[in-house]
């Protein structure tokens, strides 16, 4: 469905002596179909759609988020948004202006080919369950499933400044999961680790992958688990895949350099940062391999877009250069408040929330090491791939991943099959380990649907690009 | 609110075809939220929202829908007659449901809580002078929340309540931290005061000398909001019955290997606060109380009436999730007063943050100490600690290594708002571990 309220009148019901006003319409619609153990457990459509009218009086922004897209619901929510903000403008954390919403005009329409339309719920239906079906390669297979989840997200943002901004999505999330059951012996194998594989695509995405041998090779691949060896125990050389780097961008770089966090305003919920905004322009984050970009631009990465829920225009910006931190992920509020160098990243999870500071898509920018080239640097290592467990502190220091397989690296050679790969590690000297960048060759893109920060709490999604990567000397432990 | 979810559904229900079931849910707010940071506003507003879900049981299939009330009965009729078309045709395409859960047409409910609560209009005024010379940071969330449920059949529920949560951290210069959640149905001004007032007090103590703490192992006293954290990994892949029969629950050891947790932990499914509605989003109404481990054996699962069907087990009428919604655990008698005497030397952990299962099978939680945490040197206080990474399993200090169970428990509230608001919480005790592992 596209939006095509005319928000040019709505902006007119506004009735109230506001400095600045804003509405931005979000419509999103979902349908996630998912076959597991040969049965259908999802097949629906879920779609939300509403308007977020924001007013700026005496410094401060006040916003109603509300359903009801007409006239009178306009002049309703710019009342009330105006009394908020003008009840809370005596003690305001900062006193805005409108530069805090640049005036843009602009459109974005996510890269496809096929549109949703092209693929009849049948045809997903027949094609999960197939995928089901290579999935249970063995009885010991307990647990199987396939899952697409498409997703359409039209947005329309208008101001009084003048911003006019329509920006169109379609997105794909797709998994694969085979687990496996030998007595207390679980193990679980999945396509990307917990729906990491999501991008901005059309159904063609469906028709580019080779679903029937991805499945077999998730369900060989969890029944291998079963009687491989435990990781060990020890410091040593860690060879991350992309599907796993794309976390450990996810939690250790892009929390920590919201800039909003850095200003405290999440150390109630989500936490602050061990980075301070003296930092920027100096700190040593990680080895002179580490080039960290926000890019907006790539395309069919899950978060790409044109402009951020602000209205400012989004463009690709070093944050990490040679190592050095030189810019935070900060939207024109932060950027206001902090005097620190931003990006466009103010972006809202739907109509009922107000934008904060989010990631969009960190990638970590390739170097030129093959992949072999970094495994035959390795006496004595681990090499992981794809998350399945993920924590760290509120300072983004101290964290602990677990993944779902790993190798050993012997003598410059991957030789057995190790299950449960865990390491832990603390931010700044983890990257400053960071001892060889993979290729092009070597990049993955990937993403996560699930980012949650905020108060009140949002869910965003986020695109993480990364080549494979070498760490010296990292903690390493198994399971039990 | 009410009104309009009945008119809707009703209009819905006649849209119907012979053989078509439909059931009908809603889940809505009229909420404000004011953020802080540093004890000044952040960000203020107000959310109206109200979600319609809908399923469809045709021709053997189960058919989801959703969409957002407007508010305009043409509007939404037009929607909800759309999603009832949708799903029609759909029932015809996708593949047979072999696990059909039908609704039932009796057991209805209706439960209005009204409060005295926090207007929106006073609330600035009411929250902020108070909070004046100290680093405060958090949320206010306020308002009325509302649950329906209805279906072809006859059935109707509707619960709507009322309340306020005020989440909230105070902060130190040397960004040391205590949490509060001042959270209820009636606002009063002077308890409010007086909330804050105790926050402030535990605040000096953050003020101490910190102290450097090595990974190792060590005694541990956690309060009830740390306990209340371990007890929310029992829904994530714990005991939802699903998660056993598929391979993916920690609480596999307990099923197939009875092996059993201290004799001193139980805990239970329990609506009898009235806290939540006892309907799920089939209708079915929960048991008042459904133990599921009692003096640490685990006598029962979270069985949704899906998964009763799919693995031949009996429900219990647990949400299609399998998640708790309504726990309680069962006291113990470690008076807090003799908490510090008990503990004599070790850990003191008022909350935890960031838990992931790091060995699920093996019930291995790890996650990181955060807010008031403390020394304990001979059954005194001798300061905060630095924050620690722990990994261990709760077969141990929810088993063998658990030496006491809190005399008193605590009501914590769910302070989630992905999406919407949450409703309820947990009440449990603190308990005290002889051994838990810190790692880094």
């Amino acid at each position: 469905m596209k939006v095509d309220t005319n928000l040019k009148d709505m902006l007119g019901a506004v009735s109230v002596p506001a400095d600045w006003v804003g509405i931005r319409e979000v419509y999103e619609a979902q349908s996630p179909r998912m076959i597991r153990d040969g049965a259908p457990v999802s097949n629906g459509r879920y779609s939300t759609h509403g308007i977020m009218v924001e007013v700026l009086v005496d410094g401060q922004f006040g916003y109603y988020g509300t359903p009801d897209i007409s006239k009178s619901g306009v002049e309703h929510a710019s009342r009330n948004a105006f009394e908020q903000a003008k009840a809370a403008s005596k003690y305001s954390v900062h006193s805005f202006t409108h530069e805090a919403r640049p005036k843009s005009v602009g459109t974005y329409r996510s890269p496809f080919v096929k549109d949703i339309g092209e693929v009849s719920a049948k045809e997903l239906n027949v094609l999960l369950l197939e995928a089901y079906k290579h999935l249970k390669v063995s009885d010991k297979i307990v647990s199987a499933s396939s899952l697409a989840r498409t997703i359409e997200t039209n947005f329309h943002y208008i101001s009084s400044n003048g911003s006019d901004i329509v920006q169109e999505f379609l997105m794909l999330e797709f998994d694969l999961s085979a687990t496996a059951v030998d007595g207390s012996n679980q193990q679980t194998r999945t396509f990307g680790g917990m729906r990491g594989t999501c991008r901005q695509t059309g159904m063609e995405f469906l028709d580019q992958m080779e679903i029937v041998s991805q499945a077999n090779k998730i369900g060989e691949q969890a029944i291998e688990l079963l009687t491989a060896d435990e990781t060990p125990t020890g410091d040593m050389d860690l060879v991350i895949a992309s599907d796993q780097m794309m976390l450990q961008i996810h939690e250790s770089i892009g929390h920590a350099l919201e800039v909003d966090r850095i200003l405290g305003d999440e150390r109630n919920y989500a936490g602050w940062s061990f980075v301070k905004l003296e930092d920027f322009g100096s700190l040593q984050y990680g080895s002179e391999h580490m080039n960290i970009t926000f890019d907006p631009t790539v395309s069919s990465e899950f978060a790409s877009y044109g402009y951020d829920d602000g209205g400012l225009k989004a463009d690709r910006e070093y944050l990490i250069k040679d190592g050095i931190l030189v810019r935070g992920l900060g939207g024109m509020e932060s950027q206001i408040r902090s005097g620190v160098n931003g990006v466009a990243n103010f972006r809202a999870s739907s109509w009922n929330r107000a934008p904060i500071d989010r990631m969009a898509n960190i990638n970590l920018e390739p170097g030129d090491a093959t992949f072999d080239d970094i495994i035959s640097s390795v006496e004595k290592g681990v090499y992981v791939e794809s998350n399945r467990s993920w924590s760290i502190d509120d300072y983004r220091n101290k964290f602990q991943f677990g993944c779902e397989y790993g190798k050993m690296i012997e003598n410059g050679k991957l030789t057995k099959t190790i299950k449960n790969p865990n390491y832990r590690g603390i931010s700044n000297p983890f990257w400053n380990s960071l001892k060889m960048v993979g290729n092009q060759d070597t990049l993955g893109i990937y993403g996560t649907p699930n980012c949650g920060k905020g108060e009140p709490n949002q869910i965003i999604r986020v695109g993480h690009a990364s080549p494979v990567c070498l760490f010296n000397n990292v903690q390493v432990f198994g399971g039990a | 609110m009410e009104n309009k979810f009945k008119s809707l559904s009703k209009k819905l229900f006649s849209e119907l075809k012979k053989e078509e079931i439909l059931t009908v849910s809603c889940t809505g707010e009229n909420s404000q939220f004011i953020r802080l940071n540093n004890a000044k506003i952040r960000q203020t507003g107000l959310v109206d929202d109200a979600d319609i879900q809908l399923k469809m049981i045709a021709n053997n299939r189960t058919c989801t829908g959703s969409f957002t009330l407007s508010g305009d009965s043409v509007i939404d009729l037009s929607r909800g007659k759309s999603e009832i078309e949708r799903m029609r045709l759909e029932s015809k395409e996708i593949l047979e449901d072999p696990y059909i859960v039908m609704p039932s047409g009796t057991g209805s409910s209706h439960e209005i809580i009204t409060a005295s609560g926090l207007n929106f209009v006073d609330a600035v005024d009411a929250i902020m002078p108070a909070v004046h010379g100290v680093d405060f940071v958090g949320i206010l969330a306020n308002g009325r929340m509302y649950r329906g449920n209805s279906n072809s059949l006859g059935q109707e529920h509707w619960f709507e309540t009322e309340s306020f949560c005020l989440d909230y951290s105070l902060v130190t210069k040397n960004h040391q931290m205590v949490k509060g959640t001042f959270a209820g149905t009636e606002w009063d001004q002077g308890k409010y005061e007086n909330y804050l007032q105790t926050s402030k007090q535990k605040l000096k103590m953050m003020e101490l000398k910190p102290v450097s703490v090595d990974t190792g192992e060590y005694r541990t006293w956690f309060e009830p909001a740390a306990v209340s954290d371990f007890l929310d990994m029992f829904s994530w892949n714990g005991i939802s019955e699903a998660s056993i029969q598929q391979g993916c629950s920690g609480f596999g050891k307990m099923r197939h290997d009875d092996v059993r947790l201290s004799p001193h932990f139980s805990i239970s499914e329990d609506f009898s606060t009235g806290m939540v509605p006892k309907f799920n989003s089939n209708g079915e109404v929960a048991p008042s109380v459904v133990p599921i481990i009692k003096d640490g054996e685990l006598v029962n699962t979270l069985v949704s009436s899906r998964t009763a069907a799919e693995y031949n087990r009996t429900t219990n009428y647990a949400e299609t999730g399998e998640y708790l919604r309504s726990p309680q655990m069962k006291p113990g008698d470690l008076k807090q007063e003799d908490v510090l005497k008990a503990l004599d030397t070790g850990l003191y952990l008022s909350n935890i943050h960031y838990l992931n299962w790091s060995d699920n099978p093996g019930g291995r939680i790890t996650g990181l100490t955060r807010y008031a945490c403390f020394w304990v040197n001979n059954g005194e206080i001798e300061g905060p600690i630095n924050t620690m990474r722990f990994d261990d399993t709760f077969y141990k200090y929810f088993g063998d290594n658990l030496e006491y169970v809190g005399g008193d428990t605590e009501f914590i509230p769910n302070t989630s708002t992905y999406g919407n608001r949450e409703i309820g919480g947990t009440i449990c005790p603190g308990i005290l571990a002889n051994s838990f592992a810190l790692t880094l």
